[in-house]
């Protein structure tokens, strides 16, 4: 359950990784993180070779330890939820520390862990070399349907506003001292979120109206021209492959 | 409930993907001939209300606090394919710009965030619509029932999810049944505080409520004011009743997953089933504790889910009118 | 003769809801005028801004742009001539930065490529905002903000340029630098404010609407200077001030 965070990952640095093309990276992305899936969970050695990839690749986009471990955090519940596998499930017992486990269990516990590092790990580095203007101009690129990047590119525009106006909502309910403990309570909050659908939807007609003024006829306009050359997607198609390759020895192995 | 890589196995990554890809995709179909240009950054901005009410902290008890999932109440103002579109939208952004959830968990996630909480949840509200006076008291009261059932849902498809694609030897049974539980008491929030953002939504833009283009001014205007009090506890009763009938113990403090996770540490130990955590593994009998119970639990649960979320897919592609 | 850059007979406009917003509006800019539009909250201001390039339609009467007529098949025309600069500068700058923000409405012309980009800088130049063009607009100032909302608009070479409260929410300092820019352009303009100072000093014609209709037209150090009138539209000169003491430019 974890609540949306307001601020968008993008970390401003001059790096190879930050010129890259959105659509490569999106690519290379994607396929990264579907190798590491499918990888088997006894390949401990492949999780390891990942890791020292997605390592490398931090370096080279110049990104600081503190924020990427800050950021990692999002999965936490679900790391929980991994570390409690091993005295749920069943099959043959080991002991740790004293303690009767599930061998599967700790595989299981040990695949999740693995995997959701790896993934997020991914994740930041995408969005932390990619700002969204890129990101959505990237997933166009890659034939993600226009009213989904369209309507994203608003949602991140008028994220910050629509929190900045919720935020002032709760500040001045908080000042009429407004101290809410249990469920019942909640009514002037709960309204507050229709009053803050309202705004929004007036402010969204409002933005149409602005459109509109400067001639907009239903389709947005593709403003930056630069496209992926083939060097970026040569290094977005190495790391694919050599991720799948990764995968597939481990599964040669197994 | 932004699940991770690697959660639930890549044949499930896979499947839950193709669903999302293709109801999105049917939905933005039917959506172009109807959505106006003016309903594009009317959604941009709606899915930043969504994500802002997402991060909406309220009260729950003794100072504890939930947040709202907003599917149902995306559905219930702006119809449920734009509803669906919006949540969709921002399940994406919190991925891509976010890393909130994984990547190659974007299928199962789009389906129990967006797709099952607003569609089903519009079924339901639409269910409820038909036993509810024609008010805005009415309206206020089916979707707050529907906005905790579509939590419910939420919890019954992931369930299901893991019956098919579990990464770890835990059974069907209990993750249901913890899920389930658990989920129907933060249904009782999620569902009051929509009530009550549509009735305020209602009260001063009840052209804004799709759910309520049916009313007229007359039918709107006789209203009357809903407890919240008698509402919220009417509410807790229900879903501790659900909770007890379906899971066997209640849970006493909702926290979703985490919480499902320490119930599981005290109960049910030592199931002996072997996993296979192959690509593709053996659907029928994979996470199954009690294989008879599970099966009718999960072929009820699946039965609902597609009922509602198929029902709540034909009315949004039934109507001829714009979606807003 | 030539046809004025804005002529509009009898407009009258009620909103779905039923409000009659406008209750027959005859107003006439002329090429290079710089005219000052007041009057008090709910007058009508804004929604008759709104017709100017057919945003809102006009249940009666009409609006010519140069001579166009404001109907649906010479909108994209009508928009091009007509720079609407809206209060809130959030509604106005919606695109991710503030140079695609800018390249918006050109785009929409069916520029592309280098004269595309030529469009924008030359736009962005012009109101001192080069530095911003990479920015996002959640995180200008809100001069930077109004300023970027202005170049949006320049870069559709507009006649007109109608401003909607072009200083509101501003600092003295942000205020100043609007003024400058708006004395700046050698464009028509049309200012909608409720700041009456900056008409005096931008507007050598000011017409103050109420109740849906305009109430009177004339010299704005006239206007101004008749206390009953401003008192009867509910407009007030800030404490102190003197229209006499500061003469309208010519």
């Amino acid at each position: 359950m974890g609540a949306g965070h307001a601020h968008a990952l993008y970390v401003h640095e001059h790096t190879p990784l930050h010129r890259m093309a959105p659509e490569a990276k999106l690519v290379a992305a994607f396929g990264f993180v579907v190798a590491v899936a499918v990888t088997p969970r006894e390949a401990v050695w492949a999780f390891a070779l990942y890791a020292a990839v997605l390592v490398a690749l931090l370096r080279l986009g110049r990104f600081r330890a503190r924020f990427v471990v800050a950021r990692m955090l999002a999965v936490l519940p679900f790391v929980l939820f991994a570390f409690l596998i091993p005295f749920v499930a069943g099959g043959d017992k080991v002991d740790v520390l004293g303690v009767a486990v599930s061998r599967d269990g700790l595989w299981s516990m040990w695949n999740i862990l693995a995997k959701a590092t790896l993934g997020i790990t991914t994740s930041i580095l995408l969005a932390g070399t990619t700002d969204v203007p890129d990101l959505l101009r990237g997933m166009s690129r890659l034939r993600v349907p226009a009213t989904l990047t369209a309507i994203a590119g608003f949602m991140v525009r008028y994220l910050a506003v629509i929190a900045d106006e919720l935020r002032r909502m709760r500040v001045a309910m908080t000042a009429r001292g407004y101290d809410p403990r249990w469920l019942w309570q909640a009514r002037p909050i709960a309204t507050s979120a229709g009053a803050l659908f309202i705004r929004s939807y007036e402010r969204g007609e409002r933005v149409h109206q602005a459109m509109l003024a400067r001639g907009f006829t239903g389709a947005m306009p593709d403003v930056d021209q630069r496209r992926a050359g083939r060097p970026e997607w040569a290094a977005a198609l190495a790391l694919v492959v050599a991720a799948a390759a990764v995968a597939a020895a481990a599964w040669g192995l197994a | 409930m932004h699940a991770p890589d690697g959660f639930l196995n890549a044949g499930t990554a896979v499947a839950t993907g193709v669903i999302s890809a293709g109801t999105v995709g049917a939905t933005l179909r039917h959506a172009r001939n109807h959505l106006q240009d003016r309903q594009i950054p009317l959604a941009g901005v709606a899915a930043a209300f969504i994500f802002a009410a997402q991060m909406f902290n309220f009260p729950v008890a003794a100072g504890t606090t939930g947040h709202l999932l907003g599917g149902a109440l995306a559905a219930v103002l702006l119809g449920p394919g734009l509803g669906a579109i919006v949540v969709t939208v921002v399940v994406g952004v919190q991925a891509l710009v976010f890393a909130d959830g994984g990547l190659t968990a974007l299928g199962y996630n789009t389906l129990n965030m967006a797709i099952v909480p607003a569609f089903g949840g519009y079924a339901v509200f639409r269910l409820f619509r038909r036993v509810m006076p024609r008010s805005a008291a009415g309206v206020a009261g089916a979707t707050g029932l529907a906005a905790g059932l579509s939590v419910v849902l939420s919890a019954a498809s992931f369930s299901l999810q893991w019956l098919f694609g579990a990464t770890a030897d835990v059974p069907f049974d209990t993750v249901f049944g913890a899920m389930v539980g658990v989920h129907s008491l933060i249904g009782v929030g999620e569902g009051v505080i929509s009530a009550l953002a549509v009735g305020a939504v209602l009260a001063a833009r009840p052209d804004l409520v799709y759910g309520a283009r049916d009313l007229d001014a007359a039918a709107l205007a006789g209203r009357a004011r809903v407890s919240t009090r008698t509402f919220a506890i009417g509410g807790v009763l229900a879903a501790l009743l659900l909770a007890v009938v379906v899971s066997q113990f209640a849970a006493g403090n909702p926290d979703g997953l985490e919480r499902v996770a320490q119930d599981q540490g005290f109960a049910e130990q030592g199931r002996d089933h072997a996993l296979d955590s192959g690509i593709f593994a053996d659907y029928a009998t994979d996470g199954v504790g009690n294989e008879t119970l599970s099966l009718a639990v999960a072929g009820a649960a699946g039965t609902v889910i597609t009922l509602a979320v198929g029902a709540g897919l034909v009315l949004a592609l039934r109507d001829r009118r714009a979606p807003v | 003769m030539t046809a004025p850059a804005l002529a509009v007979a009898g407009l009258e406009f009620a909103y779905p809801d039923g409000h009659q917003a406008l209750t027959g509006v005859d107003l006439h800019v002329h090429a290079g005028e710089r005219v000052a539009l007041l009057g008090p909250n709910g007058a009508g201001k804004t929604t008759l801004a709104l017709h100017f390039n057919g945003i809102l339609e006009a249940h009666a009467g009409e609006v010519h742009v140069a001579g166009v007529a404001v109907v649906p098949d010479h909108y994209a025309e009508v928009r091009r001539r007509v720079g609407l600069v809206f209060q809130d500068a959030d509604d106005q700058l919606f695109m991710p930065t503030v140079r695609e923000d800018v390249a918006f409405g050109p785009a929409n012309l069916g520029l592309a490529g280098a004269e595309l980009t030529a469009r924008t800088d030359e736009a962005l130049a012009a109101v001192d905002a080069t530095e911003l063009a990479g920015r996002a607009p959640h995180h200008l100032s809100g001069g930077e903000r109004r300023r970027a909302a202005l170049a949006t608009v320049l870069a559709m070479r507009p006649d007109l340029l109608v401003l909607d409260e072009p200083t509101a929410g501003l600092d003295p300092a942000g205020r100043r630098e609007v003024i400058g820019l708006l004395q700046s352009l050698p464009i028509t303009q049309l200012v909608i404010t409720h700041d009456l100072p900056l008409a005096l000093e931008l507007c050598p014609r000011a017409v103050i609407m109420d109740g849906g209709r305009v109430a009177a037209d004339g010299s704005t150090a006239e206007l101004l200077g008749d206390d009953a009138l401003l008192r009867r539209h509910r407009l007030e000169l800030p404490y102190g001030f003197d229209p006499a003491v500061l003469r309208p430019p010519t």
